[in-house]
């Protein structure tokens, strides 16, 4: 198949979304609601479709990465040539992204779908489209970026959408509103903690690298498994220890990364000699596509791809480059300040620790480029746990629940607090180098895991019990990045965003039905009392479909998300029920739901890494992560539990539980399909030897491990895990035995205690005797809030009074009223009389009285008849003729 | 190429016709005559110009020739029609007349 042109499609990717955002914005409150949604869905669906080609060509390509320039426009998009700084706009394209743009795409087009059910009858329906289309348009930049600066601007644009979505509806009035609001200011500020992380980190990047590209057009990211897949004999001296070390192992990683001496270019067959100036001089220009267009037949002049050449068919039919040398493949024909960050890093790290090239001047400190690294690193978890809800940044999150639901499954569970997740599995060639570095991330993810889906077990909100858990699922993945499980952290991401976003879809589900059945309940309720309550009805038009989440104009006590409201909803919503619960499963870790596959996966690495480790620094992250992850996966299975079956399960304690609708079609039917792959994604990343399973339905081992590996090098050196029962069984163990224990605890109608109580006073089970210091404490989030307010917000607050004060009665009362003011004073009543009327003044009259006398005594000269002035033009010529005839007449 | 009467004969006669012209144009009161003076200047010019041509063997004379030509006959246009409005206005075209714009 000739689909090496398919990555130039790319720039569509983004600029679809782009254009959806721009006509809803524009005209979107003039269009009709439908209209306005399917141009939503429509651009996402679009964007989703150049995913699934995209990904088509990468598997074509054995997961060969490229790098797209949309256009020679963005070659320098930002060039500052006294400083050698010169960022271009280009896309990357491999597994990695178009993993991302897979699960940004796709579920970002169910989501949209979703909301043409939640949002209808909403006034600013337009509006939420257009914030989702820029949303996607923001992520889309985020994860197709090929450098550092690009994936900012994605970084920030997806932050700003995420206070724009957060904050969605800030006009509800009153406390809600405020509360709204605050709760998007709260994502933005704890975000800014997290972005100066960033942005230092892209600071040092290029202070050290000279640039922040990630790869340059035509680099290979992982020369030993390109060359494996293209059948090239001999593979380079340095990929032959490759196997037998563990995933992520640091010295087999050094030994796998940098090897080689070749040259890829078009020319790869000439004398190696006289290349190396030349490929050097081109790649040096930045020319990224005209000396590979001999190659890359067929493909647009402006990609360079790092496996050119047609695809011809091999002898047993299986589609093979004929045209990939060793020599197009490997990166030492660059000369290494001309390569990406990443292969920089790795080449470096080949050279002796004393070498002049790894020093790192920065002013008058001189640093060792490991060190930096270190620090690069360290930044980059700073900017990581504040988009992906880290401790100790991770207080945002649940706050953010405060938008519409469809927003908290899109951009606070499934893709958006994954880019930081993304950022590090992007960085894994950094990470492989600085593993003290991986201890601290596996130790933030693990203890974030941990303490989330604890303070999880103690909420009542629907939303927030899936907010703590998506912070503990993502403290799985950093945990994974941090164990050099890379594959691992980006499969459970995938898994996650399925069922994540199933869950977050369901509960909107309930809360809808919920309000609804309340909105009902509570109009007839008035109705057969026969009071006038003509508010009540408008409420109930006007909150047919728009009303989510609080509502300042039904009873303020009702909460329809407040689970102490719930119970007994399967039988009122079967589907949503349904489908929750294959949610559920698959977060939980049951055997054989997506979430399985991908925990176990994350469990195994810890395992490898604490039991065979080869460095002290390795096995201790193993040692860390492996009893807090499997605690945290025994925690995630009680919490979902304990809320099955308080919103489920029981009885109704609510007229609007008692009378919950199932929702519309438009919102049911992106939960089936989200249940579908909860069940069937995990297949995609089987474990060698797995039983039942393995070969089983065309299932082969670690398909996804494969597909990353060009992109991930450190994979090619490791070892492939196989399947762990022992520890699978432990942790299926584990979490059955949590369900268990849940079930005992809250089963039906034991759930809430004092059912029938005020909502306030209904209880949880858990708050009584010795454990209900334990639950109060997981209730109050560990007091984590009110702790930053103490040491941070107070004294804030303090020192913000103390100044004022200053201010008004020093600063104002004396300095400005008594000096500046009367200084003023005197100094203008000075420039206003004496000088502006006198000297001014004076001087304009003066020149308009000369003026006047002037042209009253030259005015005779116009009298008006022609002949004067025929006289006046024969007298010019005259003289002009004589002037210009003088020197003439002189000559003579 | 010798010819029968000299270039000279030629420039005295435009320089008798161009001041003929400009006199007209100074010392004439009816409109229509002034008008003619300097369509008789213009000829005056011409002439000069295409002697000249004539003299040095260059077309760029007869060029400029066709120029001032054309310019003559759009000036010829507007100006009569000037006049004519002129007289429908005033019942004169006496150019002494026509002070208005007297400083």
């Amino acid at each position: 198949m000739h689909t090496t042109t398919y990555p130039q499609l790319i720039p569509l990717v983004i600029l679809i979304p782009a254009l959806g955002a721009f006509i809803n914005i524009f005209w979107g409150a003039r269009l009709r609601e439908r209209v306005s949604g399917w141009i939503g869905i429509g651009a996402a669906l679009i964007s989703f479709f150049i995913s699934v080609l995209i990904l088509i060509h990468v598997r074509d390509a054995h997961g060969a990465g490229s790098v797209v320039n949309p256009a020679a426009l963005f070659d320098s998009w930002i060039r500052m040539d006294s400083i050698g700084l010169n960022i271009p706009w280009q896309f990357r394209v491999d597994p990695i992204t178009v993993t991302m743009l897979l699960i940004v795409t796709g579920i970002g087009s169910l989501i949209h779908i979703y909301s043409m059910g939640y949002m209808h009858g909403d006034p600013k329906f337009s509006r939420f489209f257009a914030y989702l289309n820029m949303f996607l348009m923001f992520m889309l930049i985020l994860v197709t970026a090929n450098n550092f600066l690009m994936m900012f601007v994605g970084w920030e644009g997806v932050g700003v959408m995420s206070f724009l979505l957060i904050g969605f509806w800030w006009d509800k009035g009153g406390a809600l509103g405020r509360k709204n609001a605050n709760a998007a200011r709260k994502a933005m500020i704890v975000n800014r903690i997290g972005d100066f992380g960033i942005l230092m980190a892209i600071f040092l990047i290029f202070w050290t690298f000279g640039t922040l590209d990630f790869y340059r057009p035509g680099e290979t990211a992982n020369v030993c498994y390109t060359a494996e897949v293209n059948h090239l004999e001999p593979l380079p001296a340095s990929c032959a220890e490759e196997h037998g070390a563990v995933a992520g192992e640091e010295h087999a990683v050094e030994g796998a990364v940098v090897e080689g001496t070749g040259e890829e270019h078009a020319e790869a067959t000439a004398v190696a000699g006289e290349e190396h100036a030349e490929a050097t001089a081109v790649v040096g220009a930045a020319e990224t596509g005209d000396h590979a267009t001999p190659v890359t037949e067929g493909a647009h002049p402006t990609t360079t791809t790092e496996e050119p050449g047609p695809a011809v068919t091999g002898e047993n039919g299986e589609e093979v480059h004929a045209a990939v040398t060793l020599d197009q493949i490997d990166n030492s024909r660059f000369e290494f300040k001309q390569l990406g960050v990443f292969n920089q890093t790795a080449h470096l790290m080949t050279l002796p620790e004393d070498a002049p090239e790894r020093q790192v001047v920065m002013g008058p400190f001189t640093w060792n480029f490991r060190d930096v690294l270190f620090l690069i690193v360290m930044f980059l978890l700073l900017g990581v746990t504040g988009k992906s809800a880290q401790i100790p940044l991770f207080v945002w999150l649940p706050d953010a629940m405060a938008g519409p639901t469809p927003v908290s499954a899109l951009m606070h569970a499934a893709t958006m607090v994954t880019a930081g997740v993304f950022l590090l599995i992007r960085s894994n060639v950094f990470l492989d180098y600085v593993p003290e570095a991986r201890l601290i991330i596996t130790i933030v993810g693990s203890v974030t895991a941990l303490v989330a889906g604890f303070m999880a077990v103690g909420q009542w909100d629907i939303k927030r019990v899936l907010a703590f858990s998506t912070i503990s699922q993502l403290g799985f993945m950093v945990a994974a990045v941090g164990l050099g499980a890379y594959v691992a952290a980006l499969f459970h991401l995938l898994t996650h965003a399925v069922f994540k976003a199933l869950l977050f879809l369901g509960s909107g589900s309930v809360i809808h039905g919920v309000e609804h059945g309340h909105h009902h309940a509570h109009a007839h309720a008035h109705d057969t009392h026969g009071e006038e309550h003509g508010d009540s009805h408008a409420a109930h038009d006007e909150h047919t479909g728009d009303s989510h989440g609080h509502d300042a104009h039904a009873q303020p006590t009702f909460d329809p998300q407040d689970m102490r409201n719930m119970g007994g909803l399967f039988s009122r919503m079967p589907i949503t029920a349904v489908t929750y619960l294959i949610g559920t499963f698959a977060l939980a870790g049951l055997p054989f739901f997506a979430g399985f596959w991908s925990k176990d996966e994350i469990l195994g690495d810890a395992f490898n890494e604490a039991f065979f480790g080869h460095s002290q620094w390795i096995v201790a992250s193993g040692l860390v992560a492996l009893p807090l992850l499997l605690i945290a996966a025994g925690m995630t299975a009680f919490y979902m539990w304990r809320q099955v079956q308080m919103v489920f399960f029981g009885d109704p304690r609510s007229e609007g539980a008692a009378q919950a609708p199932e929702s519309v079609s438009w919102m049911t039917i992106p939960l089936m399909i989200l249940a579908f792959f909860s069940i069937t994604i995990g297949f995609i990343n089987v474990p060698s030897y797995t039983p039942i399973f393995s070969g089983f339905l065309g299932i082969q081992d670690y398909e996804f491990k494969h597909f990353l590996e060009s992109a991930v090098p450190s994979v090619t050196a490791g070892e492939s895990l196989n399947f762990n029962i022992l520890l699978a069984a432990t942790a299926v163990a584990i979490a059955f035995a949590a369900i268990f224990v849940a079930h005992s605890i809250y089963a039906g109608n034991k759930a809430v205690v004092n059912r029938d109580a005020a909502i306030e006073n209904r209880n949880d089970p858990l708050n009584t005797g010795a454990s209900g210091s334990m639950w109060r404490l997981a209730n109050a989030r560990l007091y984590w809030d009110e702790t930053y307010f103490r040491l941070f917000e107070n004294p804030y607050n303090r020192i913000s009074q103390l100044l004022a004060a200053l201010d008004w009665d020093a600063l104002h009362d004396y300095f400005h009223d008594s000096v500046l003011a009367r200084g003023y004073n005197a100094v203008a009543g000075f420039l206003a009389r004496p000088f502006d009327q006198g000297i001014i003044d004076g001087v304009v009259n003066g020149v308009a009285r000369v003026v006047g006398l002037v042209s009253g005594r030259v005015r005779g000269v116009q009298t008006g008849y022609v002949r004067t002035y025929a006289v006046a033009l024969l007298l010019g010529v005259v003289a002009v003729v004589l002037v210009m005839l003088l020197p003439l007449l002189q000559a003579r | 190429m010798a010819y029968p009467v000299p270039a000279e004969f030629f420039v005295v006669l435009s320089m008798i016709l161009f001041v003929m012209g400009a006199m007209g144009v100074v010392l004439r009161k009816n409109a229509i005559l002034v008008f003619m003076s300097v369509e008789l200047m213009l000829n005056a010019s011409n002439l000069a110009l295409v002697v000249f041509a004539r003299q040095w063997q260059n077309m760029n004379g007869h060029v400029f020739v066709f120029f001032v030509m054309t310019v003559a006959a759009a000036e010829v246009a507007i100006g009569l029609a000037l006049i004519v409005t002129i007289f429908r206005h005033k019942k004169s075209i006496n150019i002494d007349d026509l002070h208005q714009m007297e400083g």
